[in-house]
């Protein structure tokens, strides 16, 4: 969902680093995407291309770095792996699951020159 | 669209104005304009330490693995944060301002048509003479809506998106300033008719609230998770109709659950008014929270001056 607003939080997260770092050209860009955070791969590197175009990421390597999903059963008590926001626990079926992980949209590091 | 900011420059209004931003833009060849200060500082994880003082701290290394020759300026720098950190401190922003007033605040969402400006204008209506109420509308273009909650007696004020999908923090900050808010209010946003994008913005709201009209799919909650997994509250809308429709209720409550176990639940019909004071009494609840905080608040800054002029008189005397 939304892929071209966060391909643009992206550009600007590095352009603030830019001013801190003082560097003037990206040439990868690790992000770290939870299963559950509704980004289409994709379509985010399509975006991440569109926007960074005559910037100082013109070009650069989109690299994802995919982070499971996880969810705590309030049947089983336990944490359990989930592939969907609304799935079901796969050891009992219930979808009494309160999700603990796999929403993360962060910029993890640049490679910089 | 501006690629700085994602505000779609030159296209957000607000009331028809447009949006003034400052950019700070960074050319490829390195020259920066309209330099700024930022004082943020970012670690990596498990770096965890804590500064008391704000200053930039970025952490950068020369990367152990082996470029090709005539590159070796190339360096890793460690981000470490969220692609939405800047709409989330926007929304903080707000959130504590609207907290200091104790304005309750809801945000709006629904597909287009489910009849969000319709419950709105009743609700209005049947809060008049109680509960104060304004409203920041977003739509990508047009104020009519914004004229029909105007015409009720609210405070409103348009926010058209331009090409944006969603409304984010920062607009609904501008929009705050230029309405007249009084403490102890209520503050309803509309958001923009999407059940995708605005799930992901926290707009400083104290909770989101998403409509689904009964002539709608009972299976929306499940094809469009996000949102209601964001939603405190589910109103069922145009409930009047059910009689010429094969719309399950508890189905739709049931897949609206299977996202979200927590999800509260209230029939409503704007046009014949059923189910409306549940949703009135669901506002209040809120709304009275609000005040009660802000309360607290005042009072335990009295009591801090009381204690003060107590310790200022003991010396003075």
């Amino acid at each position: 969902m939304h892929e071209m607003s966060l391909a643009e939080g992206i550009l600007q997260l590095i352009e603030d680093s830019s001013r801190q770092q003082s560097f003037a050209r990206v040439s990868t860009v690790w992000l770290e995407i939870g299963q559950l955070a509704g980004v289409e791969v994709e379509a985010m590197k399509f975006c991440f291309d569109v926007v960074t175009r005559d910037s100082l990421a013109d070009g650069a390597r989109l690299e994802i770095i995919a982070l499971p999903g996880t969810g705590w059963c309030m049947q089983c008590s336990m944490t359990v792996p989930m592939t969907e926001v609304f799935g079901e626990c796969p050891q009992c079926g219930s979808h009494q699951l309160h999700v603990t992980g796999g929403t993360e949209m962060r910029v993890k590091e640049l490679e910089v020159a | 669209m501006c690629t700085t900011c994602g505000c779609g420059a030159g296209e957000v209004k607000i009331d028809g104005e447009h949006a003034h931003h400052e950019h700070d833009h960074v050319h490829a060849d390195g020259t920066t304009h309209n330099h700024d200060h930022d004082h943020d500082h970012e670690h990596a994880a498990g770096a965890a330490h804590a500064h008391p003082h704000a200053h930039a701290h970025q952490h950068s290394y020369v990367p152990a693995h082996a470029h090709a020759p005539g590159v070796s300026n190339k360096r890793m720098v460690q981000i470490e944060q969220d692609i939405l950190s800047k709409n989330n401190a926007y929304a903080a922003e707000n959130r504590q301002h609207l907290a200091e007033r104790g304005i309750f605040t809801l945000n709006l969402v629904s597909s287009p048509g489910s009849g969000k400006t319709t419950l709105l204008v009743k609700t209005i209506e049947m809060l008049k003479g109680g509960q104060r109420v304004a409203v920041i509308e977003g739509d990508q273009q047009t104020s009519q809506d914004a004229e029909r909650i105007r015409a009720t007696g609210a405070p409103a004020i348009q926010i058209n998106t331009g090409k944006g999908c969603h409304l984010d923090a920062h607009m609904v900050g501008h929009a705050m300033g230029k309405l007249e808010l009084s403490d102890d209010s209520l503050l309803m946003i509309e958001n923009v008719g999407n059940l995708v994008c605005p799930a992901a913005f926290d707009l400083g709201e104290a909770y989101k609230v998403v409509i689904l009209s009964v002539t709608e799919g009972e299976d929306k909650p499940i094809k469009y998770p996000d949102m209601f997994r964001a939603a405190r509250l589910m109103l069922m809308n145009k409930c009047d109709l059910l009689p010429h429709l094969t719309f399950s209720v508890p189905r739709a409550i049931e897949f609206a659950r299977r996202v979200n176990p927590r999800i509260e639940v209230i029939e409503v019909s704007a046009t014949t008014g059923q189910g409306m004071d549940a949703w009135l009494a669901w506002i209040e609840t809120g709304a009275a929270a609000a005040r009660g905080q802000r309360q607290d608040t005042v009072d335990s800054l009295q009591r801090r001056i009381a204690e003060l002029e107590g310790q200022l008189a003991a010396r003075s005397s």
